[in-house]
């Protein structure tokens, strides 16, 4: 009953999210409040369907409902509670209703908290919002619902695929998709401006959070994903360009450019047709990355014949938007003039350039993800394009982007003297070339990755505390460090962003030039060394887990003969589904870490054992986390606040004179 | 190598990545191997290179890398080996030849258009006249009006 329940939700939704994205259309252009005002509870009743729809799916999951399909598939009764909820995310029908659910959260959001946006924008945002809202849950409930019941349910379940049943990647899609999605309201904020033919600072305020919320969201979820790869799959690799990976990764890259392109119309009022632009393609790269995952077109071209259906779908909907909204953008970009005049050395030519940067990059990347099919359909080749392509290709750009980083961040708007902010910054620069050279005499290979990388780390981590520093003043040390507290969170954020990056550029860098590998077959109680580590496998044991048996390695860990850790790594095996996972054991470490991985069991006695020495690793993810926390840090900023608070006092004091 | 090969096929249990078994005594050629590695995928996997792969023909391709790295022969000539029995599909680099050359040079190429873009862009800005900011809308009037007003 439940079932049918949230299916009839889903339905109803959909209907609800046609209304929505038809009457305040024509309300917003005839000036009709009443029909403007649909918008508010069509958001709320289409967001609290969907939020019914999916809750009766988790039910189904939760309580193993076998009379589902996707259950079936999917599920078992002897996993773990936690992978039966993730299990609602973890297939193809499932994860696209947590789409439309995360979709009609965002919309519902600008409902509630859109109470200053002028009438009609609100209106025409989220009417466009939930077109897009129409579209996908036409999309789940005509090609993939969730609520398909079978005619003889099984006795037990098919299980989730093993490498799936982890914590890491149980809140891996979610966070992904808030990201996803959340960038649906840039979008939905960008042709809502086209539309209404005007762009202003006031514009760029209200986009700014919307935009900077799915990016914080983007990051965490890249950043997991990424962190579970290195641990789960074994060989501590951490990213490998895939066309999944590269699908998140391409509107990650533009909503950066975003966010930076909103300040340039937030404080100068120029570059509005260009931010409208990347509104529209971090949404549409959003929308061409969802086609690429679901249709399964590029991990093999084959795939896409077996569900025509679904890969139309969603290619007809990436088309309809992002050719829809360009057509749009083409048609009325030429009303939004800029107003700002700025010298050539300035703040918004840094952001230019920043722009250049991340959209060529983003470009470099996507030419790359699809290059294999083009040249497939159009030259009759099957080739691949891989990781070596890539960080030849895409490596540059982002070390282009960190030289010039910190001198752009301390330019000041309008018109700047070159010359007085590389010399502000000459110390730094001093810095960070003896920190490179330092690390070029000190390391043994002969490799540009390990100091070019370091230097680039100090560069901007420095650079970063440098930009807090040079906006305290000139009084005394005391009353600067007191002042430096007192900054806006805006300018805390901008800093933490910017030296996390640094901070995830050292780690990559480092981890890259400097891993050490070491893959023997290990006896008992009979250590080897690795790199400065003695390593010894104490004892192997076979333990039951919930769903899978696991072969654990004892490990010892000792440098210069003092003790470092005890490591466990595994190997298990699902029985259900018949297939292995390797369970490495990491010792996370500020400099390094240690990577154990434990393999089968040699025909002449031992253990095939792989030990890695991985330097800088959690660098990486912790420069990811300070990059989502100076993003946290700067939207709890006063401004947005106080701009809000502003313009509610205005409209009680309006409403008192009248 | 023979022996060792007899040996590694009565193993067969799912590999997992490079075995044990397989790396050479040579450090210089095992280091060689892995690059290699790297640069040729598994060709039944989901876009995984020969080294990371568990896959038995991922495993036979390492064999085979490493059989003729110890018989003497060039990291091309092991590359082009491959290739003429799997196609240039197994190359995770694409070659710089015939179409592949506008996925090289296209990124480079966006990249100077979007600079010089760019630079007209700004040279504009920096040129502009004031004209747009001194001239207030009919809307804007009546604002300051109203505000003078109070």
């Amino acid at each position: 009953m439940i079932i049918e329940l949230g299916h009839f939700a889903l339905i109803l939704a959909f209907a609800v999210a046609l209304v929505q994205a038809i009457i305040p259309l024509i309300g917003a252009h005839k000036r009709w409040p009443g029909w403007m005002a649909v918008s508010i509870p069509a958001a709320n009743a289409q967001f609290f369907l969907t939020a019914f729809a999916f809750a009766a799916l988790t039910y189904a999951f939760v309580t193993s409902d076998f009379s589902l399909k996707v259950v079936v598939q999917n599920s078992h009764t002897a996993k773990p509670m936690l992978y039966k909820v993730a299990g609602v995310w973890g297939n193809h029908e499932g994860s696209m209703l947590l789409w439309v659910l995360i979709l009609t959260l965002f919309g519902a959001c600008a409902a509630w908290f859109g109470g200053n946006l002028p009438p009609t924008l609100r209106a025409r945002v989220l009417a466009v919002q939930s077109s897009i809202g129409a579209a996908f849950l036409g999309f789940v409930l005509f090609t993939s619902n969730p609520f398909t019941r079978l005619q003889n349910p099984p006795f037990d379940g098919q299980g989730l695929n093993p490498l799936l049943q982890d914590p890491g990647l149980a809140f891996h899609p979610p966070f992904l998709y808030l990201g996803y999605v959340g960038l649906s309201m840039s979008f939905s904020f960008a042709v809502a401006a086209l539309i209404e033919g005007r762009v202003d600072a006031a514009w760029a305020r209200w986009v700014r959070p919307w935009t900077l919320a799915a990016w914080i969201f983007l990051t965490i979820g890249i950043a997991l994903g990424s962190w579970w790869a290195y641990y789960e799959l074994g060989w501590g690799g951490f990213w490998f360009w895939d066309s999944v990976e590269n699908a998140s990764f391409m509107p990650w890259l533009i909503a950066v450019a975003l966010l930076h392109s909103a300040i340039v119309v937030e404080k100068r009022e120029s570059l509005k047709s260009w931010t409208i632009l990347l509104a529209i393609l971090a949404f549409g790269f959003s929308l061409i990355g969802a086609f690429i995952v679901r249709s399964g077109i590029l991990t093999s071209v084959h795939a896409f014949a077996t569900d025509p259906e679904r890969g139309v779908y969603i290619l007809f909907i990436t088309a309809f938007f992002t050719g829809g909204s360009l057509i749009l953008f083409a048609i009325r970009a030429q009303a939004m003039e800029a107003k700002g005049i700025f010298s050539m050395a300035s703040r918004e030519t840094a952001l230019v350039l920043n722009n250049v940067l991340l959209a060529v990059a983003a470009f470099v990347v996507f030419i790359g993800t699809v290059w294999p099919l083009v040249a497939e359909v159009a030259f009759d080749r099957k080739l691949s394009v891989g990781a070596p392509f890539f960080n030849m290709a895409f490596t540059p750009f982002m070390v282009a982007l960190a030289v010039i980083l910190p001198i752009g961040a301390i330019l000041p708007w309008k018109r700047a003297r070159l010359a007085r902010a590389i010399k502000s910054m000459s110390g730094l620069i001093a810095l960070a070339l003896a920190a490179g050279v330092l690390i070029w005499s000190m390391q043994t290979g002969r490799t540009a990755l390990g100091p070019v990388g370091g230097a680039l780390g100090v560069w901007l981590v420095l650079g970063a505390i440098k930009d807090l520093w040079m906006r305290t003043g000139r009084n005394g040390f005391s009353a600067r460090v007191t002042r430096m507290f007192k900054l806006p969170r805006a300018d805390w954020g901008k800093a933490m962003a910017h030296g996390g990056f640094g901070i995830a550029i050292t780690g990559i860098a480092c981890l890259t030039a400097w891993s050490e590998e070491d893959i023997r077959v290990a006896n008992l109680n009979e250590p080897f060394t690795v790199g400065t580590l003695e390593v010894t496998l104490l004892d192997v044991s076979r333990l039951q887990g919930p769903n899978y048996v696991t072969t654990m390695g004892e490990m010892s860990v000792t440098e210069n003969g003092k003790l470092i850790t005890m490591l466990k790594p595994e190997k298990r095996v699902y029985p259900v589904q018949a297939m292995p996972t390797t369970e490495a054991a990491i010792h996370n470490g500020f400099l390094r870490d240690i990577y154990l991985v434990i393999g089968d069991a040699q025909q002449g006695g031992g253990w095939a054992v792989r030990t890695y020495i991985k330097p800088f690793a959690s660098w990486i993810w912790a420069g990811c986390i300070v990059m989502a926390l100076g993003g946290m840090v700067s939207l709890t900023d006063r401004r947005y606040r106080v701009a809000a608070g502003a313009r509610k006092q205005r409209r009680t004091a309006m409403a008192a004179a009248e | 190598m023979k022996h060792l090969i007899l040996i590694l096929t009565l193993l067969a249990s799912p590999a997992f990545a490079v075995q044990p078994d397989e790396v050479l005594s040579d450090p210089v050629l095992e280091a060689r191997a892995r690059s290699l590695g790297q640069e040729l995928r598994c060709v039944v996997c989901q876009g995984e290179n020969i080294d990371e792969s568990n896959a038995g023909i991922a495993r036979d391709l390492r064999l085979l890398v490493r059989e003729r790295l110890v018989a003497g022969e060039s990291d091309q000539e092991i590359l082009d080996f491959v290739v003429d029995r799997y196609g240039e599909y197994v190359l995770m680099r694409p070659t710089w030849a015939g179409s592949n050359i506008i996925l090289y040079i296209s990124g480079p190429a966006l990249l100077l258009f979007a600079l010089f873009a760019g630079f007209f862009y700004l040279r504009g800005r920096g040129r502009a006249q004031y004209t747009t900011d001194a001239e207030l809308s009919q809307v804007e009037e009546a604002r300051l009006a109203e505000i003078l007003k109070e």
